[in-house]
């Protein structure tokens, strides 16, 4: 991954039994900048969850010794917050609705790609949450008013269509986060599937026209090989 | 001996010796009740016979004094079967009536007697001079005859007794207790024969089941369970299973078809990212090419990937036993959703793309499988049409006799009638349609969530173009 981003490390805790498969998680975690750990059954999951001052968890779904949505419901239960991204080699929709219900954050089935991961972990980073109650999202000089639903960049207004509005709202709230193709359908279109052909592309050029053409400065990056990303200059 | 063994071991003999226990217990509870009763009737009529009597001597003591009480006493003893009678002096002297001796204490209380008391017959020690030495010991053996009575003083404190042998109830105990001891043997002797005979054939039945299912997990695939058309409930058991079994055949021949085709048509991207790899690391390259080359097999790699989600998911809804979340879908809404979201697409395309969904159509389904169904074919529609002259895809939802149609026409180039068919299946791409983008999948899982939904995909000629009708059933997927 090229550009150097501006997320800060975060400290990650890779709960999941295969072992290649969390070495080369945690390598890769750690090569992002981030500082991960590795629990290979649910039991010692739970507890270093439990202890442990974790920014986010990765939990793989079926883990010996205890199953992964019981440790998150256990975890919930006993008060922890941590952000919780849940790995599924299952994945039907219905398994979804139940990881989350369980108390996960985010899922994401096997087999994926780890930039994939990589931006869902980031934009699980209990930081974001604050941003929940912002009113108003800044990035550079381009200004987005969630109440009013005005979007301006150095002062000017710029008219957008309730779906482009959603877009960069979800790009705002995860600005200097890598965004993917599917976070934006999943987060903007509410679908989680993935779209066959460049869809997603073509609505993201058509906002980039928008915010970045009569204006000085490129705000809406392309991340080769993973997605976008909302940044000042 | 391992036979009876296995009878004993079935479940129809489990039931009937568990139904065994409890008609017994249901039948002893039955009988001492009633005995209790009909003891208890017994002794009522007793005391009522007795207290008659006494109240037949009270009235000839009154008429005639003592000398007619004894008359009476006298000639009432005589009678065959008679009650006991008795009279005795204050201290308890036996003066006259049938009884010889009885026990002690009898006679010192008025009224009734609290319990049942033991006493002798006149004569009775007499009567056994003319018996057998083996009857005289019999007779012996028994215990002393059991008698209650009432006991009350004349004005001059002589005792009067009558009373009455329990001989009676004693005997209808015994006679309840030998017919029981009787009914529960038999019992017990038919229930043993019901199991061998139930348990001998039910066994015989489930062996054949048992053999049968033995051939065909030994490889005799085609092999079925026997159906012997009595009709009883081994048939219908065999039927279903056999019915499961050419299930469980079918499945596994798609599987086996589907990984024939995955194993072929994944080799090809998979050829293609080891060369593309092995020409980055052939001779030297600048950091930009090694960049690019990498990128590009990230790129073919997330292809493959989507492959393998897509295959997953249509191998999922084809198995149908998915427990994907059914809601209530607006389908006009769908349309509403696709098209927005493919608007973009179409445009860059110069496709004309509208939509016709008067709505709400709320159907029972799954909105993340319908929505993917038709984005596919939306996909497949503004790819192929954009060749044409005015390009254009036309989305339409209506009504139809046999449930709700959602049809999605282009202008394209169409599909030849022979090919149509073969479109949905898995990984295959038409000839012309080699050089799309594409995983040759799309048409596939739109079917795969049509019949999933009860439904189905029809391929009809739109003359020019090509015409994808998703057909729902009025109310939805049934659960």
């Amino acid at each position: 991954m090229d550009a150097p981003y501006s997320v800060p490390a975060m400290k990650i805790l890779v709960i999941e039994d295969d072992r290649e498969a969390a070495d080369y998680i945690q390598k890769a975690f750690d090569e992002a900048g981030h500082n991960a750990h590795v629990a290979g059954d649910g039991e010692a999951g739970f507890m270093a969850a439990e202890d442990g001052d974790y920014d986010v968890l990765v939990v793989d779904r079926m883990l010996p010794r205890r199953d992964g949505l019981s440790v998150i419901a256990e975890l919930r239960h006993k008060g922890v917050k941590t952000p919780v991204l849940i790995l599924s080699a299952l994945g039907e929709v219905d398994d979804r609705v139940t990881g989350l219900r369980a108390g996960g954050d985010d899922y994401l089935t096997k087999p994926y790609a780890f930039s994939e991961l990589l931006a869902r972990v980031e934009a699980l980073d209990r930081r974001g949450g604050a941003k929940d109650v912002e009113t108003t999202y800044r990035v550079g000089d381009l200004e987005l008013d969630r109440l009013s639903h005005t979007v301006k960049r150095a002062g000017r207004e710029i008219v957008l269509q309730p779906r482009e509005f959603r877009l960069l709202e979800y790009l705002m709230r995860h600005a200097g986060q890598v965004v993917t193709r599917t976070m934006l359908l999943e987060n903007v279109w509410d679908y989680h599937f993935d779209p066959q052909t460049n869809v997603i592309d073509v609505h993201v050029s058509r906002l980039r026209a928008k915010i970045e053409k009569d204006f000085s400065g490129p705000v809406l990056h392309t991340v080769r090989g993973a997605g976008y990303m909302l940044r000042a200059g | 001996m391992a036979k009876l063994k296995a009878i004993l071991n079935t479940t129809a003999a489990r039931l009937s010796a568990l139904y065994l226990i409890l008609f017994a217990i249901c039948a002893g509870v039955l009988v001492f009740y009633m005995t209790g009763l009909t003891e208890r009737l017994l002794l009522q009529q007793t005391q009522d016979t007795i207290n008659e009597e006494v109240a037949g001597l009270a009235r000839a003591y009154q008429r005639g004094g003592l000398p007619l009480l004894v008359r009476f006493i006298e000639q009432r003893s005589r009678q065959p079967g008679a009650n006991l009678y008795l009279i005795a002096d204050a201290n308890g002297r036996i003066l006259a009536g049938n009884v010889e001796s009885l026990e002690a204490g009898v006679l010192d209380a008025d009224g009734w007697t609290e319990r049942p008391f033991a006493y002798a017959r006149y004569g009775e020690n007499e009567l056994r001079g003319g018996l057998s030495p083996a009857q005289l010991q019999e007779e012996m053996a028994r215990p002393a005859h059991q008698a209650m009575a009432a006991v009350y003083r004349l004005p001059n404190q002589m005792i009067v007794l009558v009373g009455r042998d329990l001989g009676e109830p004693a005997r209808f105990r015994d006679v309840i207790r030998r017919s029981t001891l009787v009914a529960f043997g038999m019992m017990g002797i038919g229930a043993l024969l019901i199991w061998l005979f139930v348990g001998r054939r039910a066994l015989r039945r489930i062996d054949g089941l048992s053999e049968a299912s033995a051939r065909i997990m030994g490889g005799d695939l085609a092999g079925r369970l026997p159906v012997t058309g009595a009709g009883d409930e081994f048939d219908r058991l065999s039927e279903n299973l056999n019915a499961m079994l050419a299930r469980i055949g079918a499945l596994s021949d798609g599987l086996k078809q589907v990984s024939d085709n995955i194993a072929h048509d994944l080799k090809t991207p998979l050829t293609r990212l080891r060369n593309r790899a092995e020409a980055a690391l052939a001779g030297k390259r600048t950091a930009g090419q090694y960049r690019e080359a990498l990128e590009g097999t990230i790129a073919e790699s997330d292809q493959l990937i989507r492959t393998f989600n897509a295959i997953l998911m249509i191998s999922r809804l084809e198995a149908g036993n998915s427990a994907e979340a059914t809601t209530q879908v607006d389908l006009a809404e769908a349309v509403r959703d696709v098209v927005e979201l493919y608007e973009p697409v179409a445009e860059e395309g110069a496709v004309a793309l509208t939509a016709e969904a008067p709505g709400p159509v709320v159907i029972a389904g799954n909105r993340e499988l319908i929505g993917q169904a038709l984005a596919n074919v939306v996909d497949n529609a503004i790819k192929y049409s954009a060749g044409a002259t005015a390009p254009a895809v036309a989305l339409k939802l209506e009504r139809m006799a046999d449930g709700i149609a959602l049809s999605v026409r282009d202008n394209g180039p169409g599909i030849p009638e022979a090919d149509r068919e073969r479109v949905t299946e898995r990984f295959v791409r038409l000839e012309q349609s080699r050089s799309m983008p594409g995983s040759g999948l799309g048409l596939s899982l739109a079917k795969a969530v049509m019949s999933y939904h009860g439904g189905r995909l029809e391929i009809v000629d739109a003359a020019p173009g090509l015409l994808v009708r998703m057909v729902f059933p009025a109310g939805g997927r049934r659960p």
